[in-house]
């Protein structure tokens, strides 16, 4: 029998039995559907959390001060990490694009008719926006300039500039933080909020230098960060040994000796993420795997039952000439047909459950900003599976079928 | 050559314990364009014989050629084959694929015949269905049919494959007078016109005056095979009262 003709052949068949056809696929299409669902929801995670850290910069290795000891005194936190390591950094490491050192800050700023306390105070060298991947929207960044002359300029994020001067340009205008005049030079593009809810248009830039000299007023300029960029994703290991080196040599810290400062890869930690989620998103598909392998139980089941039921007609078509093969592949294409409509069926359920879900989470939690996304090769796998659940589940009753004798089948009643 | 050639065909069942022999060693040749009938009691060897005739079942011994074929080592493929290419089979009970309609029916052996190809099926279903006078009953299912139009849906199917031979298994059982005489008559027409090889098995004498030879079976042998009906009928007449009154003695 010709391949179309079985196919044919098939879809009549079941159009004949509609409730029990349903029935029978019901275990696939749910299979399919939670396979398809449980991938889409794991790669929306991923996509996730993927966006919040290209939302934290262009491949950012964060080196902040470690415990530190001097003399047989140990501490916690000692801001052991100077401009003069920051500007090493830049020259040295051949792995590293950008850096910028932080400095936090905190405190009021008025401006306006208004005040507002920024959820973020830093001061930054000119190459912060760089890192940071974040474009400014209108004036400009302060420049090598400002930092060398620590001058009284500052760069807001959206959220200070409108709740200081709504309705108004904030470039240009004056603010005052702990009674000093700062001048705005610039106003931040839109970031939006990130992985924890946190605004990150909150947030107000000037000079570092100009933070260590003229709001915390001291003269023993540690740094409380360097931020750095990789030249690449591929370079953020070789970077952050790079920057080991560099700073080892300049902390004078013996090889075998715990260093001073600590290195954070983001790159390393968005690796160790996708593992996590990728692993959690196939343990979870492998159990809605296991429902398939039921749904494919049921569809055997009903062959089973619908050779028994057809063996009259079998010894017809076998009178008729069908070969023992003609009737092996009518029921293993009818099995093959029946899961492969499930497996279809599931995949369209398992779509608009994963976009309704996405929906829902994005409803609910409107600051997580969770992204549908439908895998096309995901959807695929799980057509091919079902049918290859089709062919696996068809095949025993199928064959039982075509060894039947044709004169007990005719007989049969 | 003849169409049929049976030499010393048997046909033993192993029951384990013991064997029966349905068919104990019958030689017979059966020409292209006659038109016989098979008669004999129930438990005669005739469904056996009839069997290994249609090619639904293989003989434990002897030989059987079929237009020269030799049909006793055929495997179950190169059997489908012959049945669907050299065969038409007519039931008793019809045989017609249930919920489906009489088109179908008649088109389903030429699912299994790759010469004929997807376009030509239903031009040559619907001629043969016009030809046994359904040609207005092509969407109808075997249970909106009447015996006799089931029994010419049934006809139709066995002719689609233009076979050589026709095997029919009782015809006429389910069928009331008039519409067996028609079928009859119609059996007779496809000897006649087309050189159609016409086999009819049956116990019915009325069914077997109307062929122009006659093999009585009994007991898995040919006693009498004649073109003289009459006597063939004597013949199996005085064996089952013969039979009878075994029966009655013991």
């Amino acid at each position: 029998m010709r391949l179309l003709d079985l196919v044919l052949l098939a879809l009549k068949t079941l159009l004949k039995n509609k409730l029990r056809s349903g029935l029978t696929i019901l275990g696939v299409v749910i299979g399919i559907a939670s396979v398809t669902t449980i991938v889409s929801i794991g790669q929306g995670g991923q996509q996730l959390i993927q966006d919040q850290f290209a939302n934290l910069g262009t491949n950012v290795i964060a080196v902040i001060p470690g415990s530190g000891q001097s003399g047989g005194v140990r501490q916690g936190i000692v801001p052991t990490l100077t401009p003069g390591d920051a500007k090493a950094l830049a020259q040295e490491c051949p792995s590293i694009k950008a850096v910028s050192p932080l400095v936090g800050a905190a405190g009021q700023v008025i401006g306006g008719n208004s005040n507002w306390k920024p959820e973020q105070m830093f001061g930054v060298g000119p190459d912060y926006l760089i890192i940071r991947n974040w474009p400014i929207e209108s004036g400009e960044f302060f420049t090598e300039r400002d930092i060398n002359g620590a001058t009284k300029v500052c760069v807001v994020g959206q959220t200070i500039a409108t709740q200081l001067f709504p309705g108004t340009d904030a470039v240009g205008q004056q603010v005052r933080v702990k009674n000093i005049p700062f001048q705005i030079i610039g106003v931040l593009a839109r970031k939006g909020t990130n992985m924890f809810g946190q605004d990150q248009d909150d947030i107000l830039l000037m000079p570092y230098t100009t933070v260590q000299k003229r709001l915390q007023g001291s003269t023993f300029s540690n740094l409380g960060a360097i931020l750095v960029s990789a030249t690449t994703q591929e370079l953020s290991r070789q970077a952050e040994q790079e920057i080991r080196a560099v700073l080892s040599e300049r902390h004078k810290i013996a090889p075998g000796h715990p260093p001073d400062f600590r290195v954070q890869n983001t790159i390393e930690a968005l690796a160790i993420m996708n593992i996590v989620t990728g692993s959690l998103t196939a343990m979870l598909a492998v159990i809605a795997a296991i429902s398939l392998v039921v749904g494919g139980v049921g569809i055997m089941n009903i062959m089973l039952v619908s050779v028994t039921e057809r063996t009259r007609e079998i010894g017809i078509r076998m009178a008729l000439g069908a070969r023992p093969r003609d009737i092996l592949y009518q029921f293993l294409v009818e099995s093959v047909v029946l899961s492969s409509i499930g497996g279809a069926i599931g995949i369209a359920l398992g779509i608009s459950a994963s976009a309704g879900l996405a929906a829902l989470i994005n409803k609910f939690l409107p600051s997580s900003n969770w992204p549908f996304t439908v895998s096309l090769p995901a959807a695929l796998g799980a057509m091919l599976f079902a049918a290859i659940v089709g062919v696996f589940f068809g095949f025993y009753p199928a064959r039982r079928a075509s060894q039947l004798d044709p004169i007990e089948a005719l007989r049969y009643e | 050559m003849a169409l049929i050639e049976l030499r010393d065909l048997k046909k033993i069942y192993d029951l384990g314990e013991i064997q029966v022999a349905a068919l104990k060693g019958v030689t017979l040749d059966i020409h292209e364009g006659e038109f016989l009938a098979l008669i004999g009691p129930s438990g005669s060897g005739k469904s056996t014989l009839m069997n290994s005739l249609g090619c639904l079942d293989r003989p434990t011994g002897g030989s059987y050629r079929l237009a020269g074929e030799e049909v006793a080592g055929l495997d179950r493929n190169e059997l489908a084959r012959l049945r669907n290419r050299r065969i038409g089979f007519v039931f008793q009970n019809f045989n017609l694929l249930s919920r489906t309609t009489a088109l179908e029916n008649v088109e389903a052996p030429l699912l299994y015949n790759r010469d004929c190809p997807r376009w030509e099926r239903k031009k040559r279903a619907i001629k043969l269905l016009e030809r046994v006078g359904l040609g207005d009953r092509l969407d109808h299912r075997p249970n909106q049919l009447s015996g006799g139009q089931q029994q010419r849906v049934a006809i139709a199917r066995s002719l689609v494959n233009r076979p050589s031979i026709l095997l029919c298994d009782e015809p006429t059982g389910n069928l009331d007078t008039r519409t067996s005489r028609e079928i009859m008559a119609f059996f007779r027409e496809l000897n006649r016109q087309d050189g159609l090889t016409v086999i009819l098995v049956t116990h019915d004498l009325e069914v077997a005056r109307k062929t122009d030879r006659a093999l009585v079976l009994i007991d898995g042998e040919v006693v009498i095979d004649t073109k003289d009906i009459e006597r063939a009928a004597q013949v199996l007449q005085r064996r089952m009262r013969s039979d009878e009154d075994e029966g009655e003695q013991s």
